[in-house]
This record gives C-alpha cells, sequence and structure tokens, in this order.
C-alpha cells in the first residue's frame, strides 16, 4: 500500500469539504473493493475520507410507505432489523446471504451501490424495487442511477445519505453464489409493486452491470408464478462468460433465479 | 497401552501455541540489523530479458542493494535441480533446462524472478521494485500440454525438443496388447486431472542470516525437510558448505508437499545475506503463493480397461502427458512416473498393466508433489475406469470391484509393487454398511419424486506410503536414501527429549511421538519434548510428505528407543541387584518382575549420568541414536461412498453423506488420524468440485487469487462419517501404514463417479462446478 492520508470526519459536510481538498481523493465506506485495491498497490488515493463513523449516515427508518435505510448501515445491521423485517423481508434475505460474516459486519448498502460492481446484491434490490438513491445534493431514481460496469450517477465527490425502497406488494430474491468469491455468480430480485407492476433486476449476469429482465417482467405481469416463466427464453447474447459460468449457463441461471425468487416471494 | 500411550485420542499438545497466537514461524523472527527483499517479477509467461536498469531504484530510501539474475550466475550460484533421473523408453537421460534462481535472459513462466531488492523496510524494498526498469522481448507462449506438444509450438528449452522432457513407460506393452485383443470388453475414458494450487495457510518465507567472522550461514526458512534443503544448498546450490549452514525450519503453518522443494527465493536470500554483509528477510504474499509456489497433479490421460467375458480385468493400459512446468523442480519428474504408474493396479488382480508417461515443459508455474503426489492421479484414473466399466457391463459397482480384488498376500503386481497386506472387501463393506447401500434405490426413486437427481459414487483406492525404502528408489533413480534418523536423549532428571528429522507441520508429532514414548515407559507426555526442525539440534533427516512420518521416522524412534531401554534396563538390574532379564518397565519405574523392588526411571537417568555406580565398562549417559530404512512401501487403502444430489436447474452439487473406511494399520492417535482424514477429503472433494488452476493462452494465470480460485470451505463440505478397518503393517514394528495423503488421494473419484451417476452421464472433467455440471445435464452444450 502506498502512502495516504486517512480522515474521519464526523459529518456528511465535513466529509464532502475534505474530499474537495484532497487531490485525489476516495470515500471510504467498508472498504472491501478500495482496500484490496490500495494493498495491491492498484489505487493510490492521495486521500482516504471514511464515511463509516457519520453518524447521520447509519440508521433504518420507516415510513407509511417505504423504508428508508441509511447509506453507511452495514448488511449486518439491515439482517438484523425487525423494522426491515416487517416492512421488505426480501431485502433482509439478500443481506443475510451476501458474502460471509465479516463482510457482513463491515461492508455497508451504500458502499455496495456507489461502487456498482457488475456482481454486488444489493444494485439488484434497488433497480427492481425502484428504489430512490438519495445524495448529499439531490434524489437519483434507481432507473438513473446505474450506469454500467463500476458506474454511477453519482457526481464526483457526492455522497450517498439513503435508499428509500417503496414496500411491495411482493418481493423475492434469489441467488446462485459465486463459488470463489461468493458474489453473485447471477442473482435476481423480482417485485411486484403495490399498483401491480412488476420489476425484475439480475445482478452477475450482464456485461454492462445490473440489468432489468423484460422477457421475466412481461411474464411474470401475465401470470405472477414461477410456472410462467417455462417457455421464457434468456438471450445468451451480453451476458458475462467466465470459468466459472458460460453465458448461456448464466442466461439459464437468470430464468431459474426468478422462478425461486417468485417461489421465495409468495 | 495407558491414557496417552498409542491408540489414544490424546489432545494435541502444540494446539496451546498456536490456538494462542504463540506459533513462531519465520515471519515472526526479527534478527538485527535485518533488511527486507522484494522481488521484481516477470510479468510475461515467456520473454527475452533485454535489460535492467536499477539506476532509480537504487536512488530510492532505504535501498540497500538491487541484484540481478547475470549477478548470481555471475557469483556462480548453482541452477536448481532435480532430484529423480527418469529415463526415456528410447534409453535416453531426461531432457532438463537450466533452472537460475533468478533469470539472467529468458523468463519462461510468470511471476518468475529477474531481480531482487534489498532495503531497510518490505515497503521501501517494494517501493524501488517498482522503480527497475526491465525490457523485456516477448515471445510466443504455451501454457498447457496441448498447446506445448503442437509441432510448431513455441520451445521453451533448447535441450528439450519438442518441450519433451521425457517419454516413460512402465509394465509390459506387448502383453497387454494382446489382453486388450481377447478381451470381451473395453472401457475407454479420456481424464483431465485439474492443476491444483497448494495454498498453505502460510505463504513461504526465509530469512538468511550471513555471520562474516564465521562464515557462517543461518536461513530459517518454511521447509518440510530442512536437512534436505541444506544438503541441496550445500551441494548444488554453492551457497554455502553443509557445516557451515545451518537451516532452521520453524513451525511451519501448512505445506501439502509444496514446501518439500527448495526454492529460488531461498537460494537468493542466502547469498543476498553475503553481499550485503546483513540479514536479508523475505516473506511471500498471497499473491507470490498463486504465482511462484509449485502447483499439483495436472495430467491428460488416455485411460483403457480390458475385461474378459466373465468381468475380470485383463489388462490396462493408460497414456499420460503431465505437464511439470517451466522448470523441473527437485521431485517433479518422479511424480507422474514412480509415484503415479506403480498405482495404477489399484486394488485389483490386474495381469497386464502397461503405463506411458510423457512429461512436457509449458511456460506455467513448476508442478510437483501436491499431498498425494501422483497416487491421486492413480487412482482417479483406476475408478473412474471401474465405475464406467460397472455402468458399461451393467454390474452393481460394488461386486464388479469385489470380484477383481486381490485377496492374497503379499502381491506383486505388474509395475513393480508389491503389496504386503491388505483386506479390500472389509474396507468396502464397512463403507457400504456405513452409507446403507442396498436402501439407495428406494433413496434415489423418492429423490426423483422430489425432482431431485441423486447419484452414488465409489473410490476404492491403495497408495504408498512409508516412503521409501533407500535402495528401491535409488535403483529407480531417486538422488537421495528415504530413511528416517532419531536420537533419544534421557535427561539426568529423568525427562526425555525425542530428536527427530521428521518435520511437523501441522501432522501432529509433537504428541504422536510422545504417545509412543508414553507406551513403552509409562511416563506422562507432559515429560516428553519433541525437537525438529534445527539442522544444529537434529543430526539429520529426511523430512515429512508421503505420509512417511509414522512408518519411517517413528519407527526410528522406536529403534532408538529400544537402544536407550537396553541400556536403563542394564543400569536397573545393576542398581536393584537383579538379573536384566527380570526387569521390566512399568508406569516410568524398572521393576523386577514377581517382587516389589523397583526403581524410577529419574533415579535410573541420575545413575546414568552421575556414573557413581554404573556396570563395569558401562559409558555414563542415557542417549542412543537410530537410523531407520524402511524394506517396503506401506500400502493403506481403503473405500470411500460419496451420495449426493444435483440441482438440475443450476448444477449445483449437494452431499446427502460421504463415508470413509480407511487401512491405516494401527492408529497412534485416533482424534489426529481423523483430523488428517477430514483434510484430506477437504482437499480430494475440493479437487472434484472446486478447485482448480486456470492459466489463459498467454500464460497469465486467470486464477490468481481467492476471488477466482475456489478454496473448499467448511460449508462446501459434508460431515464425514468415518470408520476404519485394520490390517497391521507386517514391514515396520508399530504395524502402521500412514493416514495423511489418504482422503485426498480417495476423494476425488467417489464424488466424480456419484455426479455422473446422478445425471446420467459420465462426460464430466473436474472441478465439477456447477456450470460444468449443469452443460453436461443438458448435454455438454
Amino acid at each position: 500500500m502506498y502512502q495516504t492520508t486517512y480522515h474521519c470526519p464526523s459529518s456528511v459536510e465535513e466529509a464532502a469539504a475534505l474530499f474537495g481538498k484532497g487531490s485525489d481523493s476516495k470515500y471510504l465506506a467498508g472498504g472491501h473493493t478500495l482496500i484490496p485495491v490500495m494493498k495491491q498497490r492498484l489505487a493510490a488515493p492521495s486521500d482516504v475520507i471514511d464515511l463509516g463513523k457519520i453518524k447521520e449516515l447509519v440508521g433504518i427508518e420507516v415510513s407509511a410507505d417505504a423504508l428508508i435505510i441509511k447509506a453507511a448501515t452495514t448488511y449486518f445491521d439491515i439482517l438484523r432489523s425487525a423494522e426491515a423485517k416487517k416492512a421488505i423481508p426480501a431485502i433482509v434475505h439478500l443481506a443475510s446471504v451476501l458474502g460471509d460474516p465479516q463482510v457482513r459486519y463491515r461492508g455497508t448498502i451504500g458502499g455496495s451501490i456507489a461502487n456498482n460492481d457488475p456482481a454486488a446484491d444489493f444494485p439488484a434490490a434497488v433497480l427492481a424495487l425502484g428504489a430512490t438513491v438519495k445524495t448529499n445534493k439531490r434524489s437519483i431514481s434507481a432507473d438513473d442511477f446505474f450506469k454500467g460496469l463500476f458506474a454511477t450517477a453519482l457526481d464526483d465527490g457526492e455522497i450517498i445519505t439513503a435508499i428509500s425502497f417503496p414496500n411491495p406488494a411482493k418481493a423475492g430474491y434469489s441467488k446462485m453464489r459465486h463459488p470463489a468469491s461468493r458474489f453473485a455468480l447471477t442473482g435476481v430480485f423480482v417485485v411486484k409493486t403495490k399498483s401491480g407492476d412488476v420489476r425484475v433486476a439480475a445482478t452477475g449476469a450482464s456485461q454492462d452491470g445490473v440489468m432489468r429482465v423484460p422477457a421475466v417482467e412481461a411474464a411474470l405481469k401475465a401470470n405472477w408464478a414461477p410456472g410462467a416463466l417455462e417457455n421464457v427464453t434468456i438471450s445468451a447474447e451480453g451476458l458475462l462468460s467466465d470459468i466459472h459460468g458460460s453465458s448461456s449457463y448464466r442466461a439459464n441461471l437468470v430464468k431459474v433465479m426468478a422462478q425461486r425468487a417468485v417461489t421465495a416471494a409468495g | 497401552m495407558g491414557v496417552e500411550g498409542i491408540g489414544a485420542s490424546v489432545v494435541r499438545k502444540e494446539d496451546r501455541r498456536f490456538v494462542t497466537g504463540k506459533g513462531r514461524y519465520v515471519d515472526d523472527i526479527k534478527l538485527v540489523g535485518m533488511t527486507h527483499a522484494y522481488f521484481v517479477r516477470s510479468p510475461h509467461a515467456h520473454a527475452k530479458v533485454k535489460s535492467i536498469d536499477s539506476s532509480a531504484a537504487m536512488k530510492m530510501p532505504g535501498v540497500v542493494g538491487v541484484l540481478t539474475g547475470k549477478e548470481i550466475v555471475d557469483d556462480k550460484i548453482g541452477n536448481l535441480i532435480c532430484g529423480w533421473a527418469i529415463t526415456s523408453r528410447d534409453g535416453t537421460p531426461m531432457k532438463m533446462g537450466a533452472w537460475p534462481a533468478m533469470a539472467p535472459e529468458t523468463v519462461r513462466f510468470v511471476g518468475q524472478a529477474v531481480a531482487v531488492v534489498i532495503a531497510e523496510t518490505k515497503n521501501q524494498a517494494h517501493d524501488a521494485a517498482e522503480a527497475v526498469v526491465v525490457n523485456y522481448e516477448e515471445l510466443p507462449a504455451a501454457a498447457d500440454i496441448r498447446a506445448a506438444i503442437k509441432p510448431g509450438a513455441p520451445q521453451l528449452h533448447p535441450e528439450a525438443p519438442g518441450n519433451v522432457i521425457y517419454d516413460w513407460t512402465l509394465g509390459d506393452e506387448a502383453a497387454t496388447d494382446t489382453a486388450f485383443k481377447s478381451a470381451a470388453n473395453v472401457v475407454s475414458l479420456d481424464i483431465t486431472n485439474n492443476r491444483l494450487v497448494p495454498n498453505a495457510m502460510e505463504p513461504r518465507a526465509a530469512i538468511a542470516d550471513y555471520n562474516d567472522a564465521e562464515e557462517h550461514f543461518t536461513l530459517y526458512t518454511t521447509s518440510q525437510n530442512p536437512h534436505v534443503a541444506r544438503l541441496v544448498l550445500s551441494a548444488f546450490y554453492n551457497v554455502a558448505q553443509e557445516h557451515k549452514l545451518r537451516v532452521v525450519a520453524p513451525d511451519v503453518g501448512g505445506g501439502f508437499g509444496s514446501k518439500i522443494f527448495i526454492y529460488p527465493e531461498e537460494m537468493v536470500a542466502l547469498w543476498a545475506s553475503k553481499k550485503v554483509r546483513r540479514p536479508v528477510k523475505w516473506t511471500g504474499d498471497r499473491s507470490e503463493a498463486f504465482l511462484t509456489d509449485a502447483h499439483g497433479r495436472d495430467h491428460l490421460t488416455k485411460a483403457e480397461m480390458a475385461f474378459d467375458a466373465s468381468n475380470k480385468i485383463i489388462g490396462l493400459r493408460v497414456k499420460t502427458y503431465a505437464n511439470l512446468g517451466a522448470y523441473m523442480s527437485l521431485f517433479s519428474s518422479s511424480v507422474p512416473t514412480y509415484l503415479y504408474a506403480t498405482l495404477l493396479s489399484g486394488q485389483y488382480n490386474i495381469p497386464n498393466i502397461f503405463a506411458e508417461v510423457i512429461s512436457v515443459y509449458t511456460n506455467t508455474v513448476p508442478v510437483d508433489a501436491y499431498r498425494g503426489a501422483g497416487r491421486p492421479e492413480a487412482s482417479f484414473v483406476v475408478e473412474r475406469l471401474m465405475e464406467t466399466a460397472a455402468r458399461q457391463l451393467k454390474v452393481d459397482p460394488a461386486e464388479l470391484r469385489r470380484k477383481n480384488f486381490i485377496t492374497a498376500f503379499p502381491h506383486q503386481t505388474p509395475v513393480i509393487m508389491a503389496y504386503d497386506i491388505g483386506d479390500f472387501g472389509a474396507s468396502l463393506d464397512a463403507a457400504l454398511k456405513a452409507i446403507d447401500y442396498s436402501g439407495f434405490p428406494a433413496r434415489k426413486d423418492k429423490a426423483k419424486k422430489e425432482g431431485k437427481l441423486r447419484g452414488i459414487g465409489f473410490s476404492c483406492y491403495i497408495e504408498a506410503c512409508g516412503i521409501a525404502p533407500s535402495k528401491a528408489v535409488g535403483s529407480l533413480g531417486a538422488g537421495v536414501g528415504l530413511w528416517e534418523s532419531a536420537e533419544v536423549r534421557v535427561n539426568p532428571v529423568g525427562t526425555i527429549e525425542i530428536l527427530t528429522g521428521s518435520h511437523s507441520h501441522g501432522q501432529g508429532h509433537e504428541t504422536t511421538f510422545c504417545q509412543l514414548v508414553a507406551e513403552r515407559l509409562g511416563v506422562p507426555i507432559s515429560q516428553v519434548q519433541i525437537v525438529h526442525g534445527d539442522t544444529d539440534k537434529v543430526q539429520f533427516g529426511m523430512g515429512t510428505y508421503g505420509s512417511r512420518s509414522a512408518a519411517v521416522g517413528l519407527t526410528a524412534i522406536l529403534k532408538a528407543m529400544e537402544k536407550v531401554e537396553s541400556k536403563a534396563r542394564k543400569i536397573a538390574a545393576h542398581q536393584l541387584e537383579a538379573s536384566e532379564d527380570d526387569i521390566v518397565i512399568e508406569n516410568g519405574a524398572f521393576k523386577v518382575t514377581g517382587t516389589d523392588k523397583s526403581i524410577a526411571l529419574p533415579m535410573v537417568a541420575l545413575a546414568a549420568y552421575t556414573a557413581h555406580n554404573l556396570p563395569d565398562g558401562m559409558e555414563p549417559g542415557l542417549k542412543e541414536g537410530a537410523f531407520y530404512d524402511p524394506t517396503n512401501f506401506t500400502f493403506p487403502a481403503g473405500a470411500y461412498i460419496c451420495e449426493l444430489e444435483v440441482d438440475a436447474g443450476t448444477g449445483k452439487t449437494g452431499f446427502v453423506n460421504f463415508v470413509a473406511a480407511d487401512d491405516f494399520g494401527r492408529l497412534i492417535n485416533p482424534m489426529i488420524v481423523e483430523g488428517q482424514v477430514h483434510g484430506g477429503l477437504a482437499q480430494g472433494i475440493g479437487q472434484a468440485l472446486l478447485e482448480g488452476a486456470v492459466y489463459d493462452a498467454s500464460g497469465q494465470l486467470v486464477t490468481a487469487s481467492f476471488m477466482d480460485y475456489t478454496m473448499p470451505r467448511a460449508d462446501d463440505l459434508p460431515s464425514f462419517k468415518l470408520n476404519h478397518t485394520t490390517t497391521l503393517c507386517p514391514g515396520n514394528p508399530l504395524g502402521v501404514k500412514g493416514c495423511g495423503e489418504a482422503g485426498a488421494i480417495g476423494a476425488s473419484a467417489a464424488v466424480i463417479n456419484a455426479i455422473t451417476d446422478a445425471i446420467g452421464n459420465n462426460k464430466l472433467e473436474m472441478p465439477a462446478t456447477p456450470d460444468r455440471v449443469w452443460h453436461a445435464i443438458h448435454g455438454n452444450a
């Protein structure tokens, strides 16, 4: 690891100000991506600004129609939250199958979606539930937030403060774990909204990162049942292919995981 | 036996320091004035080193020196050796290319060192290493066996045309061909034995300390065999003379074979320490371990088995290509030959066997012994063939095996090995009972009704351990004898130190070896200390590998114990004024049988050292040494059965049951044996389902971290059901056979046999990832 300057601000405002002062600043959330690449000397930020100690970024709130998870809340805090479990149990399930205990104790929801790893779990939930990403500057809809591999709509220095998930009528998540990394080899989050719309998002499958799956959405809108997907074909075009899963295998997983997510959603 | 003697599941003495963080590993050692080394490594699989410019690096903070491959060659440091000479079928010796410790001209695998930076801190060395400018001219690479043997393939070494190191055979080709011509049925398989990365928990490390005034070196290193390291470093590498080199292998965090070999980093550290007149430390990181530790396995095999009309095996024909990587590591040549083809008879009576093994160079890190070393590859070939044959011949796989089992011992196979004893039917019966084989069809039907694909798979393995009778291995090309030595020191106060050449790096020797003393003298194991891993303390030893420590190392201790006991008995008889023949040893005392006269061991020891009242002519002291050279290999064997279900939607395998019935001869500590089997099974199942080292066509290691290389985790594995059957090994007085590698040798075939049974497609390569299994279910698309 190269030398860097570590900062531990106590407010979002202070963090943003520090970011502006550094020549090549990086925010630190759970650190599961930034710290390894720094250790491998693949990243050399001048300043590392830790968002994890900012109290206003931690916590879970519920409103009449939404679950609001603040950005620096850990997966562990999400999976043991009674409020979250009551509001959207599929999110709690997702957090419980994410990584391993060490990852769940440190990793944060804001870090996950800001990084937008193509195999991360939470982008699927955010996109499928049509969540709103709140930052220190604005609100961004999920459909506008994810911009491809490791890319988001966030401006340089912009800080995610919270994610607001509208309560669905039904939601479920099913994931095939990558054998080595235990990211999602493919994970599918299915949602039936209160207005009767169906939104389905897959992670780990596409070369462009998290994606909606229109063919599955259409079939489920017509009939919310695993069997409704029997004759749906997912194209392998544009899907990831590597030693752990060919594109045709991942295409199969999109369908199978969607079916199992529907079963889980009930 | 007593509560701490042979057969007792005594809690491991060494675990107290390991679980409380008090182990002392190489990286824990800090010497005064110590510098740190960081290697500049090739990013290319094959390239010419055109120039190295270290001028900028030399000016960096804390840099003590930058040394290159040219300098190590100029200083006449020897090339790395391969210690087992193999002769090709045409009578020519194996064709070995030169392997300098750092590459002066040509790099042949990603990660090969070209230079080293020595600096005050590790970070400074790392910073400066990035400032070393190496100008490479890239060459085309051959990154796997198929690429290396293609006509026109890139040539790695001028000594080895076509990248072929040797083309070796074993067995009678003509007789085997004749047997195949008369066969009623022939079963044939193409088999890939996947390449594995050992991944010991502790990465390799070395500290070299040159003492200018004494012209003496000390090397602290992560070695399974420090004496062999000293021998090779002095006799072949010209870094230090044997009497001027002390090698210490302190606590070592696992080896699995990968720490048998002497690596370039150890040579460079010694050489550099003399150059800079300071101690030099190198600690590899996990990335370096992936790139530079010797890998394991990596075979491509075509195997055929011939049966007569009564389903008796009449012939086995095997042709194997083995990937040895870019250079020949210390024992690499023996692994796919004498450690592999000699086990191809398995547990079966096979009158005719012919094996051809062609070893090739590729632009990958060297391949050498890894837990099982050749025997897992052999067992996989034989047991996949047997299962395939049972399906093809439409007979029960257990019964086909039983029909062909060797039942009379000793049994001379057509491939050198003479099995001394075994009861293969007993192991199979125990495993069948443990898994309730007769209930399997009903379980399979039930699973089918629930939409699950259930399968069962067998593996009846045999291995050759107790490595090895020196004369026998010498006649086959080994450069060393494979005996073991020991010394038993009874101190004047009656405590006991056992000095052994068997290094312990996870095996539990510090407990099991004490149990032998407890058994024989009746003293508590707390009175016994095991000393190992230091060439200044232990006179000599051949180290720990090949499941040899109990059969060879512990027998050497037993031989030394017998000498100590004999002398102590004489002293006791003298002290008690009794006949030596009437002295019995019980509970730490020497007693005159049939009387209440006795003398405690500490008093015998004290008498030996005060020497005030010893028998006439007896030397003072109570200390004896022994060398033990085994007369034969030992042959652990057993039966593993795996029952599992496959999720047809995802191809994911879920274990239902995994049972083992092993015959290891006498068990010294059943709890430790159980742990060894668990670890071995984890590695065998890991090979079958999870692990696989993959290089891309350009020779870059794709699986260079745990993000892509799937190490088995606890939740990937079933809860094992272990059983033991016992035939005592007649070849050594303890009747032990060895247990360290069995799981890794036998497990893979059982798993693949079970999956292919479940999915009804026999074409499935390891690791059987969900992706591969799903494709196999859906027609290998």
